[in-house]
């Protein structure tokens, strides 16, 4: 026990130490991004028994569709996987039909556009890098299939240690709501390159290429949602979510009864072990 | 096994008829029902049969993602989402397998440091620990190679990070790098032979882990209090005792690994490998899988040149020897007494040192600059300090606590003394002191 409690007191002062040096480096040098943290929404999908909210799939999709989806591609989601968001086979495939895709060659060798089946995936607003770039000022917009895990803002230590436990798994979105809704003017004395926009959300540096994209009123909701950057930020969000991860629900739902399993099977195990030890010392 | 009785008799025409011809049904038998185990083991004790479990579901996983995978730069970014996305159930496949790598080294890492606890390396059973050392070695080769695979940002560049270290060995160190590589970046050749030696790693490690269990069975298990088996008192036999124990451990176990693989599977990776990889864009950071930080800390502890050392070959030195210093361990410690309940320095001295590799395992995540490479030089200081120094000459001046004649009568003597709790099982036996 002793060694325990001497163990304990060592990482303690081990720990003061290394948050001591983090602050200490904090206040000096380099700045760090970005500049604010994300702050910590609530969305319907958080927690074991999360589930997505269609209604506000269905409007981020909207706000994808009529906003973003002008640079941004959804490369690997397809028009069938639209079904998860509630809509019929039918409306899918009049979703997909207002899409062009590319297709061929037909007999005679030539490639031909036609509209979208199902089964097509999002066609990209650019042919190619190179021409989102130059569309763009030099910089290509992030393909947004996976963006909502494949941004983060670090949590930093102790933080990251309770996300353990309170299951936090929502900094993608948390992030991508926050940039969405933090373009602001730039404090006295900040100088932001020309081509760039002010935000102090933003992951890599004080400001980024991409002007804000949303504001009030900007998207037509027509099941009577606040028409605000805020919700709008928050409904594309939420869509951001499933489009990256698709299997959410079945993941958690799976969850459940993979540990209510373990544990009954883990408690019968135990009792197994106590009545097979129990007439010997050890 | 060792020199006892093989007491298998088979009950049936046909069980005779095999043994006589090949006695597998009597190696299985002698090996996990009727192998003797001491009676005090404890729970740290059930890892090695918790790292058999996720070496065969790290197979299993494996086995099936690969024919769903396609190892080319082009499309293996899609061909991962592919699983994700539309795979029946693939999403469970790729999350079990990424998790199941970490939940493998976690296991590894308890189940090295019980032996470092318990000195499980020392006389006889040198080779035993030797063996040990490899599969982790390999291990290490398998999760890296794997990481690579998704061909994410972080795939990319800390593949290219990683080989990297090769070029600083004088002399052939290029040409090592080249080999590696299948040319002068890491590109299609790269991930090709890697998802090659992924596939076959494994299998060499189930190897090895063959010969681990053997040696394991020559010389019978180390226990808490460091005693060799005495008596036939002092052990139990492996099935039902042993069985039930290590069951009841490994269920437990999957309940921590099943809540990350549902509820956080993203936690332990790093969000810049949902990113395709582009041999044109430098991660701001570029950091391992959490299991390799302490040795990324290590590697970049050393900022300064040492004679003819410079400073890069001087961190990736001190890399490797951070790991190769492990397999000398059972020369290292001097100690005639086996295990740190008895002896109290060394016990004080293991626990900084673990405490001092989860220290360096944070450090590992932190850009090199500033205070961070002060601790990081501290740390690797200990690292080595507690293998090279403490452990040599504490086994020379330390005086270590009596022991027990066998370890019946410790198990005796901790239930009469002890609080009378009937969960003793439980209680670690340092809970005496």
């Amino acid at each position: 026990m002793k060694t325990i409690f001497r163990g304990a007191i060592t990482l303690g002062l081990v720990l003061a130490t290394a948050l001591a040096a983090g602050a200490a480096e904090e206040e000096g040098g380099t700045p760090h991004y970005p500049i604010k943290k994300p702050t910590e929404e609530n969305w319907s999908f958080e927690g074991p028994f999360g589930t997505y909210d269609k209604g506000q799939l269905q409007r981020g999709f909207k706000v994808y569709r009529e906003v973003c989806a002008v640079c941004h591609s959804l490369d690997y989601v397809a028009f069938r996987n639209l079904e998860d968001l509630g809509y019929s086979e039918a409306q899918v495939r009049a979703i997909a039909s207002e899409y062009e895709v590319e297709d061929g060659p037909d007999s005679f060798g030539d490639m031909f556009m036609r509209p979208a089946k199902p089964s097509d995936t999002f066609p990209p607003p650019f042919a190619n890098p190179e021409q989102a770039a130059a569309a763009n000022n030099g910089a290509v917009p992030p393909d947004f299939s996976l963006i909502a895990k494949a941004r983060a803002v670090e949590r930093g230590f102790p933080t990251f240690v309770f996300d353990v436990f309170t299951q936090y798994a929502e900094s993608g979105v948390d992030y991508i709501h926050a940039l969405l809704t933090g373009y602001q003017d730039p404090p006295e004395g900040v100088e932001v390159p020309e081509g760039t926009y002010y935000n102090p959300y933003f992951l890599s540096g004080s400001s980024l290429a991409m002007a804000q994209p949303l504001f009030d009123g900007l998207v037509t909701y027509d099941d009577g949602a606040p028409e605000t950057v805020d919700q709008y930020a928050r409904d594309v969000s939420a869509f951001l979510m499933w489009a990256a991860e698709p299997h959410l629900e079945e993941r958690k739902r799976t969850g459940f009864n993979v540990m209510v399993f373990l544990v009954l099977f883990g408690a019968l195990v135990y009792l197994t072990k106590r009545k097979v030890w129990s007439t010997t010392e050890h | 096994m060792s020199g006892a009785q093989s007491t298998y008799t088979p009950k049936t025409g046909i069980g005779r008829w095999v043994d006589a011809r090949m006695p597998l049904p009597r190696l299985m038998h002698d090996s996990f029902v009727a192998y003797p185990v001491p009676r005090n083991l404890n729970y740290a004790y059930t890892f090695g049969g918790i790292l058999s479990i996720m070496l065969v579901v790290q197979i299993l996983t494996g086995v099936v993602l690969a024919m769903h995978y396609a190892a080319n730069t082009e499309i293996a970014f899609g061909s991962v989402e592919k699983i994700m996305r539309d795979v029946n159930s693939g999403w469970l496949l790729r999350y079990l397998h990424a998790n199941g790598a970490s939940f493998f080294f976690v296991a590894v890492y308890v189940h090295i440091f019980r032996g470092l606890y318990y000195g499980s390396y020392k006389a006889p059973r040198e080779l035993l620990w030797i063996l040990g050392c490899i599969i982790y070695l390999l291990m290490m080769a398998t999760a890296f190679m794997g990481y690579v695979l998704p061909w994410g940002q972080m795939s990319f560049w800390g593949a290219t990070v990683i080989t990297g270290f090769f070029t600083a060995i004088p002399l052939v160190g290029e040409w090592i790098q080249q080999l590696l590589l299948g040319g002068f970046a890491v590109d299609n050749p790269t991930l090709n032979r890697f998802y090659s030696l992924h596939y076959l790693l494994p299998f060499m490690i189930a190897g090895v882990v063959v010969l681990h269990v053997w040696a394991l069975h020559v010389t019978g298990q180390t226990n808490p209090t460091g005693i060799e088996v005495k008596s036939k008192t002092d052990t139990l036999p492996f099935t039902p005792y042993a069985t039930v124990k290590d069951g009841f451990a490994m269920v437990l176990f999957l309940i921590v690994f099943a809540y990350f693989v549902f509820y956080i599977p993203n936690f332990l990776g790093h969000p810049d490998n949902y990113i395709e990889a582009d041999p044109l864009k430098t991660p701001a950071h570029i950091v391992p899988e959490w299991y390799f930080l302490p040795f990324y800390a290590i590697l970049r502890a050393v900022t300064f040149d040492i004679g003819p050392i410079n400073s890069k070959l001087g961190g990736v030195l001190a890399m490797f020897g951070s790991i190769a210093v492990l397999f000398v361990v059972p020369w290292l410690d001097t100690s005639k007494v086996r295990s740190a309940v008895y002896r109290p320095w060394f016990k004080l001295f293991f626990w900084l040192f673990l405490v001092n590799a989860v220290f360096l395992g944070w450090l590992g995540s932190r850009p090199a600059e500033g205070i961070y490479v002060t601790l990081m030089q501290l740390g690797t200081l200990y690292y080595f300090a507690f293998f090279l120094i403490i452990m040599p000459l504490l086994g020379l001046i330390e005086t270590p606590r009596r022991l027990p004649n066998s370890i019946t009568e410790a198990v005796l003597d901790k239930n009469k003394g002890g609080s009378g709790s009937p969960a003793g099982a439980t209680a670690a036996p340092e809970g005496r002191g």
